[in-house]
């Protein structure tokens, strides 16, 4: 996937002459070798390194942005987006609006490492997708594998919106899928039916993905469940349409994120679900999440929603 | 306030201090920042000063009719001088009708500019059209500057149909894209790494102008003010920082607030040519400007100017300063060393001003006030439908099926509503 994700900034920077990435680290390539190669080839004043503070980054990349010119800002780790969410949630998730369209900063893209990694404990694992799903002006989108990352990527990048983009970091060599060379974009707000099924609606986006989709192979085989699983891709806005056909047709759901379980983005999609297919569900939507605590080193394992405790979900979903 | 020392009168911006340099390697691979030139002592010494107090530069004398350092003449235009003066008192009298609006529960908010007059309109006067303007809240003067229409500060502290902002924030929250200055927001210090942001992108498009963003002495404590110093130094922005440093953030008196050597003092721990201006000095804080929006083009630097000033009136309508200040010294900067008085002095020592035109010009300027105010106070309030545009480029479903169930609830209860305050909905 950081090859993907490599090339989608390669083809950002050869068709927008406007577009600069920086953050901690992305001249030599990278921690994570997203930008191997980029500074060698656009030059350093398009790819470089900005000094060692994240409000700093964001503040910059919406300076750059409110100029007309594409911002695509690196936070090493989206752990470590905290310090800038001021500058995030505050003023680029605002422009716009404040200014009644005068003036806007919807070229500017941040690109985050997210997610559990094994070994990452309280501050290289966090997903934190819902502190800014709350956060009307920003979109944030999380891809589940190279071709959506690249796809994904481009178009947070020519959005007209800023966009927050998470990449799991434990899929950047992971996850290879075949990723066409050339210029392709996948829209934000859509979701996908990954696994077609009609017994259980299971959704997720990232990591989390992979987990669902042996789940639906594990219920199949010994359960007999029939399974659809939808990857939401984009976190705001959300396909809450895609899901709604979805459930209207199964009855049930489950949802699994890794992120903690209150006010996670699943509580939305609860929310929402419940609204608009009331009369249509079986069974109590089921919610299998990450834990109320911060994200241990080595309870990791405990900790996940893994995939047991989610077969475990949809046997009771079904039992219900 | 000014020193009166020596150097005080001629203009210098404090490149590399005296005891303090910056090793800079000459091209990226080069390793001589590691080691290279570092001087050595056998003396233990914790470093407390460089060159301290930094001295603050001036031009016009206390009573403003002689011009200390020669070197300004060159700014010295009858024309230019007289508009930048005129629109002091504008912005003064502004001020005053806004201030007793808000008294009178006509409009929400105000803050005013009492003191700082010279420090807006003297840094606008000395930057070209197309320089970008970050602002904190306390720059009105600097958008007057630029012509913009005294309607728009009406329309936009009234929140009315006819405000660009289209009502959305607090009054004062002024923005003109037309005239490059960027919508203000009220969190404290975020303009200031934007504003590096921007000033980078002009250097690298090649753009020939620069960033200005103002901010006071208080904001000066964010996180953000360190970031987008070291920013703007490592990676070489021409972008002027416009410290206003009138001794108050709120209550917050400045030696609660720091205790270096002022806003100037840390620019040169970040390697960025600063300087100490007499904020009450329009000349001072002209030439300083000019001289470091020069510096800031030509050389690809940032520039740190400090302008003393006090901030005589309220912090805003919400506060009243008399509960932790003496009125004295209030009183004192208003009738001592207030910057509108001493640039008329200046004016009207060569016969370019005299108390007739002081008259007319602050009559003509209350009647188009009143008037701009009047027929602000008249207008319908945007649509309604307003709250919900502009989140986005383009309005996502779920925005839009929230403005809808608004639209059917007011079919129901609009009674229970200000629906008449409104523009109709077209």
């Amino acid at each position: 996937m950081f090859q993907a994700i490599n090339s989608a900034l390669d083809i950002a920077l050869e068709t927008d002459k406007t577009a600069l990435v920086f953050g901690e680290d992305v001249a030599f390539g990278g921690v994570f070798r997203c930008s191997l190669g980029l500074r060698e080839k656009y030059g350093a004043e398009r790819v470089f390194n900005t000094p060692l503070c994240e409000q700093g980054i964001a503040g910059f990349g919406i300076g750059v942005a409110v100029t007309g010119a594409t911002a695509i800002a690196e936070i090493q780790f989206a752990d470590y987006i905290f310090p800038a969410f001021d500058q995030i949630v505050n003023e680029a998730a605002k422009y716009r609006y404040r200014s009644g369209n005068l003036f806007e900063c919807g070229a500017l893209t941040f690109r985050a490492p997210c997610a559990a990694v094994g070994h990452g404990a309280c501050y290289h694992s966090q997903s934190v997708e819902s502190y800014f799903a709350h956060t009307p002006g920003l979109k944030v989108v999380v891809p589940r594998g190279a071709y959506t990352a690249k796809g994904l990527l481009l178009s947070c990048i020519r959005d007209k919106d800023p966009c927050l983009f998470f990449e799991p970091k434990v899929l950047y060599r992971g996850a290879t899928d075949d990723v066409p060379d050339g210029d392709y974009e996948i829209p934000i707000g859509k979701a996908e039916i990954l696994v077609p099924g009609k017994d259980v609606t299971v959704v997720g986006w990232g990591t989390q993905i992979h987990v669902l989709r042996e789940v639906a192979e594990l219920a199949k085989e010994k359960l007999g469940v029939s399974c659809e699983v939808i990857d939401l891709m984009s976190i705001l806005p959300w396909d809450e349409d895609l899901v709604i056909e979805s459930v209207k047709k199964t009855g049930r759901i489950l949802v699994a994120h890794e992120a903690q379980q209150t006010c996670g983005f699943g509580s939305e999609i609860v929310a929402t679900i419940q609204r608009e297919c009331f009369l249509h569900l079986e069974a109590p939507i089921m919610r299998v999440t990450g834990f109320d605590t911060p994200f241990p080193h080595v309870f990791e394992p405990f900790y996940l929603p893994t995939i047991w405790r989610c077969f475990e979900g949809i046997k009771k979903l079904m039992e219900y | 306030m000014a020193t009166g020392m020596r150097k005080s009168r001629h203009i210098k911006i404090h490149v590399n201090g005296p005891k303090y340099s910056t090793a800079v390697p000459e091209a990226a691979g080069s390793t001589s920042y590691l080691t290279a030139n570092r001087p050595t002592t056998e003396k233990l010494l914790f470093s407390t000063q460089y060159e301290s107090p930094m001295p603050t530069y001036r031009v016009l004398s206390d009573c403003g009719t002689e011009i200390l350092n020669p070197e300004v003449n060159y700014l010295v235009n009858k024309e230019h001088l007289e508009k930048m003066y005129k629109d002091m008192l504008t912005l003064n009298v502004m001020d005053q009708i806004l201030y007793e609006s808000q008294r009178q529960g006509r409009i929400s908010f105000y803050m005013t500019n009492f003191g700082e007059e010279a420090c807006q309109i003297g840094s606008a006067g000395a930057l070209e059209p197309e320089d970008l303007i970050f602002a904190q809240y306390r720059e009105a003067g600097v958008l007057l500057y630029r012509g913009y229409d005294l309607d728009m500060f009406m329309n936009q502290c009234y929140g009315n149909e006819l405000d660009e902002g289209k009502g959305r924030q607090m009054p004062v929250h002024y923005g003109s894209k037309k005239l490059n200055f960027v919508t203000i927001s009220s969190p404290l210090g975020t303009q200031l790494p934007q504003a590096v942001g921007a000033a980078y992108q002009f250097k690298i498009s090649k753009q020939n102008r620069c960033v200005i963003t103002y901010f006071g002495e208080g904001a000066a404590s964010e996180g953000d003010a360190h970031a987008a110093f070291n920013f703007a130094a490592t990676l070489d922005c021409p972008v002027i920082f416009f410290c206003r440093n009138n001794c108050y953030a709120i209550s917050t008196p400045c030696y609660e607030q720091y205790r270096g050597d002022g806003i100037a003092g840390r620019g040169l721990g970040y390697g960025i040519p600063s300087i100490r201006v007499d904020g009450n000095d329009l000349l001072a804080v002209l030439h300083s400007t000019r001289k470091a929006r020069d510096l800031a083009i030509s050389e690809n630097k940032p520039v740190l100017i400090e302008a003393m000033t006090y901030r005589i009136g309220h912090h805003s309508t919400s506060d009243d300063s008399s509960t932790y200040r003496s009125m004295d010294e209030v009183k004192e900067w208003n009738s001592h060393n207030h910057p509108i008085n001493r640039f008329r002095n200046f004016l009207e020592f060569r016969g370019w001003w005299n108390e007739d035109m002081e008259k007319e010009w602050r009559s003509d300027a209350r009647k188009k006030i009143l008037k701009s105010f009047n027929a602000a106070e008249k207008k319908k309030k945007p649509a309604w439908k307003e709250l919900f545009y502009d989140v986005y480029h383009d309005m996502p479903k779920h925005i839009q099926k929230q403005m809808h169930e608004m639209e059917e609830h007011l079919k129901n209860y609009g009674e229970h509503y200000p629906m008449k305050d409104y523009r109709n909905q077209s």
